[in-house]
């Protein structure tokens, strides 16, 4: 055994780092890390939407409009649907008990695109059989499943908070970091732009932005604009905070080491003040991302968002804006239930990032 | 040619009627493969004298308001944008008083060299050339520290490491601001004595910042001695050290503790330097000066050469 042995090995063991550390510190909080996860598997299933969905989001089952939840039983060892009948007077419906189906897995029904771009047939679960339908959160006033549209929303929603974060934070750290770093003039004008944009009412400056375009765009052109909206008002607030930090990070030393070493101003910003923010960006970028999904769901509600028949959690609640409805199909209020669930979850993974982000809170 | 060639400089903060005067009227040579010192007090002129060489002293609030500098032939306070990112780690590296404070806290110290490698080297980024760098410079185990965060460093590697960063892209000449000013005194041993032997191997010229005589003579060529943002007297190390001629250099060999002799108080130089802007008239040291006479004070005495080399700025060295 060579005596040396240990000493080298003490050197070639590399120490934790920063990420590592604050991975460590993440996992030790349980809140954060179910938030994590519950945001984890609403995204996967957001990504095969197509596939967990029973139906098509726009299928309209015209005998059975508000049709209540209907949960599959255990009759010996398989699931199975019951055969549902319609009772005289405003959509009432009685299970029909000894008339049931299967429930099968991986069935083929409604054709739809994998990732946008598959076409397939073939959905996770169902009965196969148009007279026994799987509704587990009831239909709409169209008949269609709400579960399906919900799946199909949650791709809209879930991803408009986040390419709507990367869109506001990327402009806002780059204009950010301009402002702090060049200061001046520059810094001026960034900043009375802000205040300009902030000192509007969001909701005001939603509407207004939302009427400098033109009515009866497409689907994806909507998509699009609500991204550029809602990006639009949220760089602002980011371009304060990294301002500020920008104006402490470029008096560092390392600053005027890069400088020295021959470096340009644009790549002093990107590559060493900004990178020193992060930590706060990616703490700021999960609790904000809420704001995105709230403020489609909120044009989407207004009628200004994504329009039927295409499906947003948005315009689903706008079905559920009545009291009878209200009272009566209580089930209407699905996407609600939904945005409130990936709400908080945002909301607890980024109290548990920010915590695991402050070293000094150790 | 000298490498450098500082022409009467003069640096202005701020502007108008509020400017303060910083660097008034340095001139400066340094030649290939030379080590000069540049010595003064806190608030002389020396860093924004070394800095102004890359142009890197921010304007605003500063201001060149004359002089020139020409490295290589060349004047770098005419250069556009473009060459001075040449020349700034090309020709002349820094290297500065708080190594900590000079890394990039959230980059791995391999992917720094690298990045300096980048810019004036490209075809050399590789990790291969950064380790070879970091064993130049005297770090163990450079092949696992290149994977090392700053924070993960004593201040002496950290310190190696930004002399491997400035040493990256073979420089002409290195400009040490007070590099070993936050490190204890047997590291600021090592790497002075890592700077002399480098400077020996690539044959590069030295520009060493220090409020240290006691650098001087281990490192120095030639000697400048800065004070209120002119110099008052530029010679050859060793003849400063052993004959100071300005009643300024005096009085700070005076104030250098002594390792012999009984321990009295220690000497001060009595008063305190002007505040930029507040500068009294004439010579600027003639308040605190053992030796002034009233024509002291009609006007600012130039630097002469009274001597083979010696320049000094008093006509009453004798």
């Amino acid at each position: 055994m060579n005596a040396t042995t240990p000493i080298q090995n003490s050197i070639a063991e590399q120490p934790l780092s920063p990420w590592q550390l604050f991975w460590r510190r993440l996992k030790q909080r349980r809140i954060a890390m179910v938030g994590g996860v519950i945001l984890i598997l609403l995204y996967l299933v957001a990504l095969f939407a197509g596939f967990v969905a029973p139906y098509s989001y726009d299928r309209q089952d015209r005998d059975r409009f508000f049709h209540p939840p209907t949960w599959p039983r255990l009759s010996g060892f398989r699931l199975v649907i019951p055969r549902y009948e319609q009772l005289p007077g405003d959509f009432n419906y009685r299970a029909v008990p000894a008339d049931t189906r299967p429930v099968h897995w991986f069935v083929r029904g409604d054709e739809y695109k994998l990732f946008g771009l598959i076409p397939a047939t073939i959905h996770l679960f169902g009965t196969g059989d148009e007279r026994y339908p799987v509704y587990l959160l009831g239909t709409d006033q169209f008949g269609r499943d709400v579960l399906s549209r919900l799946l199909s929303g949650s791709q809209i929603s879930l991803s408009i908070g986040i390419i709507g974060i990367l869109l506001s934070f990327t402009l806002g750290m780059i204009i950010g970091g301009i402002s702090g770093y060049f200061s001046g003039w520059t810094d001026t004008l960034i900043m009375r732009l802000c205040e300009l944009i902030m000192s509007i009412p969001a909701l005001y400056l939603i509407i207004s932005l939302r009427a400098t375009f033109p009515p009866g765009m497409s689907s994806a052109q909507l998509y699009a604009m609500i991204i550029i909206i809602l990006s639009f008002i949220g760089w602002a607030s980011m371009a304060r905070v990294i301002r500020g930090m920008t104006l402490s990070l470029r008096e560092q030393q390392f600053v005027l080491a890069a400088r020295a070493l021959g470096q340009t101003h644009l790549k002093v910003i990107v590559r060493h003040i900004l990178p020193n923010t992060f930590s706060y960006v990616i703490v700021a970028a999960t609790l904000s991302v809420p704001y995105y999904i709230l403020g489609e769901v909120v044009l989407s509600f207004l009628g200004v968002g994504i329009q039927e028949p295409n499906a947003s959690w948005g315009n689903m609640l706008t079905a559920a804006q009545n009291t009878e409805y209200l009272r009566n199909y209580p089930w209407l209020l699905a996407p609600g239930a939904a945005i409130f669930i990936t709400v908080l979850a945002f909301n607890f993974l980024g109290d548990g990032l920010r915590d695991a982000a402050d070293t000094k809170a150790l | 040619m000298n490498l450098l060639e500082i022409k009467n400089l003069k640096m202005d903060f701020g502007s108008g009627a509020d400017a303060l005067r910083a660097v008034d009227g340095v001139s400066l040579t340094i030649g290939t493969g030379e080590t000069v010192c540049l010595v003064g007090e806190s608030g002389c002129g020396k860093t924004v004298t070394a800095l102004s060489i890359g142009k890197l002293v921010p304007t605003p609030p500063a201001n060149s308001v004359g002089g020139e500098i020409r490295l290589n032939g060349r004047d770098v306070l005419k250069m556009s944008n473009a060459e001075l990112r040449s020349i700034r780690g090309g020709v002349v590296s820094y290297v500065f008083q708080e190594p900590g404070a000079s890394l990039n806290p959230v980059f791995r110290v391999g992917n720094q060299i690298k990045e300096s490698l980048k810019l004036h080297k490209p075809e050399k980024a590789t990790n291969e050339e950064v380790i070879r760098l970091l064993k130049l410079v005297g770090i163990p185990a450079p092949e696992s520290r290149i994977k090392n965060y700053p924070f993960e460093m004593s201040g002496g590697m950290q310190q190696r490491v930004m002399i491997a960063m400035a040493l990256a892209s073979e420089p002409k000449l290195l400009v040490a601001d007070e590099p070993t000013t936050a490190l204890d005194v047997t590291i600021q041993a090592q790497i002075l004595e890592l700077l002399s032997e480098l400077k020996q191997r690539l044959g590069m010229a030295i520009l060493l910042i220090t409020h240290n005589l006691g650098i001087v003579g281990d490192m120095a060529d030639r000697v400048a001695v800065m004070y209120a943002g002119q110099i008052v007297e530029l010679s050859p190390a060793k003849e400063l050290l052993r004959r100071p001629l300005h009643p300024y250099t005096r009085a700070l060999m005076a104030s250098v503790p002594k390792l012999h002799g009984d321990a009295d108080r220690l000497s001060a130089i009595p008063g305190n330097v002007p505040r930029i802007g507040n500068f009294p008239p004439g010579c600027r040291f003639a308040p605190r000066c053992p030796i002034a006479k009233p024509e002291c004070s009609a006007q600012i005495p130039e630097l002469v050469e009274v001597e083979a080399g010696r320049f000094v700025r008093c006509p009453f060295w004798k």
